[in-house]
């Protein structure tokens, strides 16, 4: 009986999403710690909830786009083309309400409309026409980029009008910047989305074995065109939100996302290999990236220094992240230590 | 028999806590082929990693020609004469064959190039010299699998082998190829080198083998005398208790026709293929390896397309496109290659055993963890599914429980035709006799089964009729009571080796 109750106890534990969530990102949420603890002694101004909350804003714009690198890269694929695609919607967006006097609502659904477009071609493109994820979005991110450019002929543009801008500057109840309340949304839908649903089961099975997946009836080319539109449109929303914030459109932005959203899904444990990843662990994985860069901003630290530190903890992270292997050289060293130390004590 | 070349002497082995081998003997006499015979994680790897130096042994000792040695690394093996060969294939696809077996050890021109006439002349010595035909500047990915095992079996002679050891060298060759595997296990035998031979395939253990070792669980059962021991024995000294009957067939009558192909056509792999399957009957398709089996089902299941051709289910006229429509008319294909085609080995049990049938199991737009857990429980009970848990990664499993996790995922699509392309191959016995008798069970529901087979002795035993599959084409259609090995092999090859 007393088994029984507490083999119940033990199940009842197991399906808890949360506390399956912290088992499953343990490692992470420990570097998360201990980053929080290092820069609360370090910087007097971390701890403070202004400070947190500028946190959370900061990261929002990662978030988006690495929950739609979570599922391209638990598919197997990756798209390059996510910072072009935020630089090209913002850009037409502010453009068309500014200089073509379309309404904010109907400039809006174009931006948005134009990162689906950009990103069910790269589907295609690898779906149908067999190329692999880096090429065919690659050129996107050129197309893109260039795209932009030619819109605005390389020059931002600025908007004033006040509803647009709230988008990105507005608060709910006062308090929580609007961004992070659509960020909490797309973190509850998209976990939902891999994990409840039919489609969310079908990205596993193409990533970890896509023969199985196609003899199983999963069709394969339609879950990865669906995954690339829908990176896509997050890249779209992305670029939206962010020339809110920024009161204009610029060409120029969304450099390098595409690399911090990947950074997310892998310090998060999302296999670059495919077929293993978790919603829970990017967005740990963006929260890490994020403090540290508000820390080494706390510290006065240059941003040039804060890219060689933001590298280096990234390889630390995977390095560790890969020790769950167990032929992994530092699981090794360890079993080799138990040993000797088994046989002295017998 | 010669001098005992190998001997290996109390070997125990530790993983963690548990013991994989307890107090393990092997010995291996000069130009003996020494069978190692035992059911899947019986501990046969274990006890080759050790003697190939993998790993390290925790008690024991291992004496070649009668010294004791200590097997640090791959490398002190090799120089001890110790060739090992994989049950998968580790050369490299897009090298020449003389490029693989000297991968690493390339013969150089004094300018420091590779000397590649040097290299090809020497390849070919070494490849002839085993009585082989192999073209040593063909780019190895264009030989057949048999070939590149052949290739294996030359690069893994040229380190001055001694010793060679074969981890289930003909689990993906066909019966012709077999042959010529073992004509090559002839000549090296007599060329004075000893063989280890780990196979499942009970025949050829007595075709090839001198002696039989059996171990269980990690532990040594006996040695015996190939000649003086037979198939039951070893079979109940592999499972600690004897297998009444291993081929649970009941016949039954015969229902309506299920399935029905007409002249399927497909250019340049096979043509004009007709056959039916009635309900509660199991059709059997034999032929070499490489005859067009596994694409005439691949083709009927949708998932390679057919040029011509007309296929009917319960009298309806199917065009069928792709897999997803195929099971939903009912039809399902056990595939070839578990690990490659028939499972997602990074995920669960549970996971794979409802990934072809998950349409039905919704809730709205929601996975229904209810209708999974009762398809779960229902196949892994059915299948006497031996997992920890439904959660645990499938690829840790037996090869065993992984064929019957897929058998389980596709029974769950509550298929009128199921297809099983090899089922038992790299299966031990015990969980072989279990799928023998899950398909009889499911035959005996009504089901129409076609199972492809290498394996003659399953063919013969387990189906109702048998179509023999040579170069595309069915070349006869056998009745149950004219089955036997000879006819089945006469037909598939070709028909008229008989005669000559």
């Amino acid at each position: 009986m007393k088994a029984n109750a507490s083999l119940k106890k033990k199940n009842i534990l197991l399906n808890n999403p949360i506390v399956n969530i912290i088992r499953s990102n343990i490692g992470i949420i420990c570097v998360l710690l201990i980053i929080g603890v290092l820069l609360s002694i370090l910087s007097d101004k971390f701890l403070t909830s202004s400070n947190l909350i500028s946190v959370m804003r900061q990261i929002t714009n990662n978030v988006y786009i690495a929950l739609g690198m979570t599922l391209v890269i638990i598919l197997g694929g990756i798209d390059l083309s996510v910072g072009a695609i935020v630089a090209l919607s913002g850009t037409v967006t502010v453009g068309l309400i500014v200089n073509s006097g379309l309404p904010i609502g109907a400039a809006i659904v174009i931006g948005l409309l134009l990162g689906v477009v950009c990103g069910l071609i790269s589907g295609v493109l690898v779906a149908e026409f067999k190329l692999p994820a880096f090429i065919a979005t690659m050129a996107m991110m050129n197309i893109a980029r260039g795209a932009a450019n030619v819109y605005s002929g390389g020059r931002s543009t600025r908007i004033t009008d006040e509803f647009f801008s709230s988008i990105g500057t507005g608060y709910l109840f006062k308090v929580i910047p609007l961004p992070v309340v659509y960020m909490v949304v797309l973190i509850i839908v998209f976990t939902i989305v891999l994990n409840k649903t039919k489609f969310g089961t079908y990205i596993y099975a193409i990533g970890g074995n896509r023969e199985s997946a196609r003899l199983s009836g999963v069709p394969i080319k339609k879950v990865e065109i669906a995954v690339f539109t829908i990176i896509g449109l997050l890249s779209a929303f992305a670029g939206l939100v962010l020339s809110s914030r920024m009161y204009s459109g610029q060409p120029s932005v969304g450099d390098g996302y595409e690399l911090d959203a990947i950074a997310a899904c892998v310090l998060g444990g999302v296999s670059m290999s495919g077929g293993k990843g978790q919603i829970s662990g990017t967005v740990f994985g963006a929260m890490v990236i994020g403090f540290i860069s508000n820390g080494l901003n706390l510290m006065n630290v240059n941003s040039f220094w804060q890219l060689i530190v933001k590298g280096i903890i990234i390889i630390i992270a995977v390095v560790i992240d890969s020790q769950k292997n167990p032929d992994s050289p530092i699981n090794k060293m360890i079993s080799k230590f138990k040993r000797t130390s088994a046989k002295k004590a017998a | 028999m010669g001098d005992v070349i190998l001997r290996m002497e109390n070997i125990d082995k530790i993983f963690g806590t548990a013991y994989a081998l307890r107090n393990i003997n092997f010995e291996l006499c000069h130009g003996e082929v020494h069978a190692l015979l035992g059911e899947n994680g019986a501990g046969k790897s274990t006890l080759i990693k050790i003697l190939g130096g993998i790993y390290q042994p925790n008690a024991g000792r291992i004496l070649i020609n009668g010294t004791e040695v200590k097997m640090t690394g791959i490398s002190e093996a090799r120089a001890h004469g110790i060739g090992i060969i994989h049950q998968e294939i580790v050369l490299v696809p897009y090298l020449t064959v003389a490029e693989n077996i000297f991968l690493g050890r390339e013969p150089k021109t004094k300018l420091g190039f590779i000397d590649k006439k040097k290299m090809n002349a020497e390849a070919s010595r070494m490849v002839s010299a085993l009585g082989l035909d192999i073209d040593v500047t063909t780019v190895l990915d264009n030989l057949t699998i048999a070939q590149q095992q052949m290739v294996e079996i030359v690069k893994a002679s040229s380190f001055n082998v001694k010793i060679l050891v074969m981890d289930e060298p003909t689990s993906s060759l066909s019966d012709e190829e077999v042959e010529k595997l073992f004509v090559t296990i002839e000549r090296l035998k007599k060329d004075g080198v000893s063989i280890i031979y780990i196979s499942h395939r009970m025949d050829e253990l007595f075709r090839i083998s001198d002696r039989v070792t059996v171990i269980r669980d990690g532990t040594y059962v006996g040695t015996k005398i190939t000649k003086e021991t037979n198939a039951g024995e070893l079979v109940s000294m592999m499972v600690g208790r004897t297998l009444e009957s291993f081929y649970t067939r009941t016949y039954n009558e015969q229902g309506a026709p299920v399935l029905e192909v007409k002249n399927l056509c497909k250019y340049g792999v096979f043509k004009d293929i007709s056959f039916t399957v009635h309900a509660g009957e199991i059709l059997g398709f034999s032929g070499l390896v490489g005859a067009g089996r596994s694409e005439i089902m691949s083709a009927v299941f949708g998932a390679d397309g057919y040029d011509s051709g007309e296929v009917y289910l319960n009298g309806e006229k199917l065009k069928i496109k792709n897999p997803a429509q195929a099971i939903a008319h009912g039809i399902s294909l056990v595939p070839e290659d578990r690990k490659k085609q028939g499972l997602v080995l990074i995920n669960s049990c549970r996971f794979n055993m409802v990934l072809a049938s998950l349409k039905y199991l919704m809730n709205g737009i929601f996975k229904s963890n209810k209708k999974i857990d009762r398809v779960y429980d229902e196949y892994s009970r059915k299948m006497h599914i031996k997992a920890a848990s439904p959660q645990i990664e499938v690829g840790s499993l037996s090869g065993g429980n992984q064929q019957k996790v897929v058998l389980g995922k596709w029974l769950a699509t509550k298929p009128k035709v199921l297809i099983l392309d090899e089922p038992t191959r790299g299966v031990d016995v015990g969980a072989k006799q279990e799928i023998y008798t899950i398909m009889n069970d499911l035959a005996k529901e009504g089901l129409a089964i076609i199972m492809i087979s290498s394996e003659l002795p399953e063919i013969i035993n387990m189906c109702d009729r048998v179509c023999v599959v040579h170069n595309g084409d069915i070349t006869a259609c056998l009745e149950k009571d004219r089955l036997s090995q000879e006819t089945i092999m006469h037909y598939a090859t070709g028909g008229d080796v008989n005669e000559g």
